[in-house]
């Protein structure tokens, strides 16, 4: 084609149908080679971001093998057709160009990964989570979508509900009948100096809507109790457990169990902390870890004993993480898995946790609870006192 | 030996120390030489009937001794017996 004498080896290119068959038939390293925010509004599906102007530092990890069938497409064929150019000069073997790029593919009404379902704003806001192929715009509308309730918006409430605040979930219920008091201040960052004697959800809503106006946050300015924690619970996805007290946690338990609803629960204390995500069914309970609660005198608490503030940001954000995962549905969630985390000497331990089958809540014998017994619990108070 | 993790509710007992070590042939043996070293801690671990308290899980390494042999599960040298009671402090 060409009339003068050429250097370059020309790139081949090939018809959005042609790359539609040879993705289809797999064995294809494919390369999206425009900007990130037009990657987020719509993709190919299987297409690695590399933004012409990075080419050079980030081809290597996107396509590692250089003799590898590798294809380029951009918005509408050149971009990539320059690329291609580029990585040929690199040394790369087997490289085709999409005639007329994801336009031309999308006229032809081959399917794309499409940003549908997220405002202008929001896919600005949630970028670095829906570049990450895990996440991606699905995940960040399940997220958008997802009712989580933090059981406490205290040591571990504060930071699990700034960080899923922030990565965007939709809707966030608190339960707490405490106001913010000076000595919190030191580990509960969702709180501040002014809000001492305010309500602690009013104290975190406000924080909250200050950060991302996209959660709805609910706010349960009470105590979970046998009559109220049905209807709190029955609301919501995922049960976040920050309770600071032993009867609340059965309860909690007991009652997530008949619901099925997972519960991600974790505990600090000086410098230690735990973490495990109870799903009913699919793993261990809270009580198949902890058949009974230990006297008094060996549950101290926060308040009577101190804890390193840094330990519920720690905990705090292990659970969000557990949480973010069961809502998106990727990763290992910690079921059947205790990590304890050492703060003075920076240590983790994992302990396995096993279902046990005469668990009295979720084992084989445990007894089937009609309808109308529901709602009824016995006396955790008394059962932790004992 | 073995070597013994003291959850924070038992440092008091041991001295503020929060691994100990201890010689013997089964969990029981450890803990019980835990005890002998350090008296305190033996009430909270072991009811009047000898056996382990039900409020304190113990592991040897990663596993629960209630799905191994109990206090009858073998120990190696170099192992690590964790205790570990349920904690409450979430704020």
């Amino acid at each position: 084609m060409a009339s003068t004498a050429q250097t370059k080896q020309r790139v081949e290119e090939i018809e959005p149908f042609e790359a539609a068959q040879e993705i289809e038939g797999g064995d294809v390293v494919l390369i999206d080679t425009r900007e990130p925010h037009e990657y987020q509004e719509a993709h190919l599906e299987g297409g690695k971001l590399v933004p012409p102007g990075l080419l050079g530092d980030e081809i290597a990890a996107a396509a590692p093998d250089k003799s590898a069938r590798t294809i380029l497409y951009c918005r509408s064929g050149n971009r990539s057709y320059i690329a291609a150019e580029q990585m040929q000069a690199l040394g790369y073997e087997d490289v085709a160009s999409m005639a007329g790029g994801i336009l031309a593919w999308q006229e032809q009404g081959l399917p794309v990964v499409a940003a549908s379902g997220l405002t202008p704003e929001q896919r600005d806001r949630y970028s670095r989570h829906t570049l990450l192929p895990e996440v991606g715009v699905d995940g960040q509308l399940k997220m958008l979508n997802a009712k989580v309730l933090l059981v406490g918006a205290g040591g571990l409430g504060a930071p699990t509900a700034l960080y899923l605040a922030a990565a965007g979930i939709g809707t966030i219920g608190l339960v707490d009948d405490d106001v913010v008091d000076a000595s919190n201040l030191q580990r509960q960052v969702i709180h501040n100096t002014e809000r001492i004697g305010t309500p602690k959800t009013a104290s975190a809503r406000a924080t909250i809507e200050a950060l991302n106006p996209d959660v709805d946050v609910v706010e349960h300015r009470t105590r979970l109790d046998a009559s109220n924690i049905l209807e709190i619970l029955s609301d919501y996805d995922v049960i976040v457990d920050g309770a600071d007290n032993f009867p609340t946690r059965y309860l909690l338990n007991d009652a997530s169990v008949r619901l099925r609803k997972p519960v991600v629960s974790a505990s600090i204390l000086s410098f230690d902390g735990q973490v495990s995500t109870f799903v009913p069914y699919e793993g261990p309970c809270y009580r198949c870890l902890y058949p009974t609660p230990p006297p008094a005198e060996l549950a101290p608490s926060c308040s009577a004993n101190g804890v390193l503030g840094v330990m519920a940001g720690t905990m705090g954000l292990l659970q969000a993480n557990e949480v973010l995962k069961l809502v998106i549905g990727i990763g290992e969630p910690l079921i059947g898995r205790l990590l304890l985390f050492e703060a003075l000497g920076t240590r983790f331990t994992e302990l396995k946790v096993r279902r046990d089958p005469h668990c009295p809540i979720c084992g084989d014998d445990a007894p089937e609870i009609p309808e109308s017994e529901l709602g009824k619990f016995p006396d955790y108070e008394a059962f932790c006192a004992g | 030996m073995a070597t013994v993790r003291i959850p924070p509710v038992l440092r008091p007992q041991t001295g503020g120390q929060t691994e100990v070590e201890a010689a013997g042939a089964n969990v029981g043996e450890v803990l019980r030489a835990l005890t002998a070293a350090h008296p305190d801690t033996e009430s909270q671990l072991f009811g009047a009937d000898g056996d382990l308290n039900r409020y304190v899980n113990v592991y040897l390494n990663d596993e629960d001794v209630r799905v191994l042999d109990g206090l009858d599960t073998a120990v190696a040298d170099g192992d690590t017996v964790v205790i570990l009671p349920a904690m409450a402090g979430g704020r």
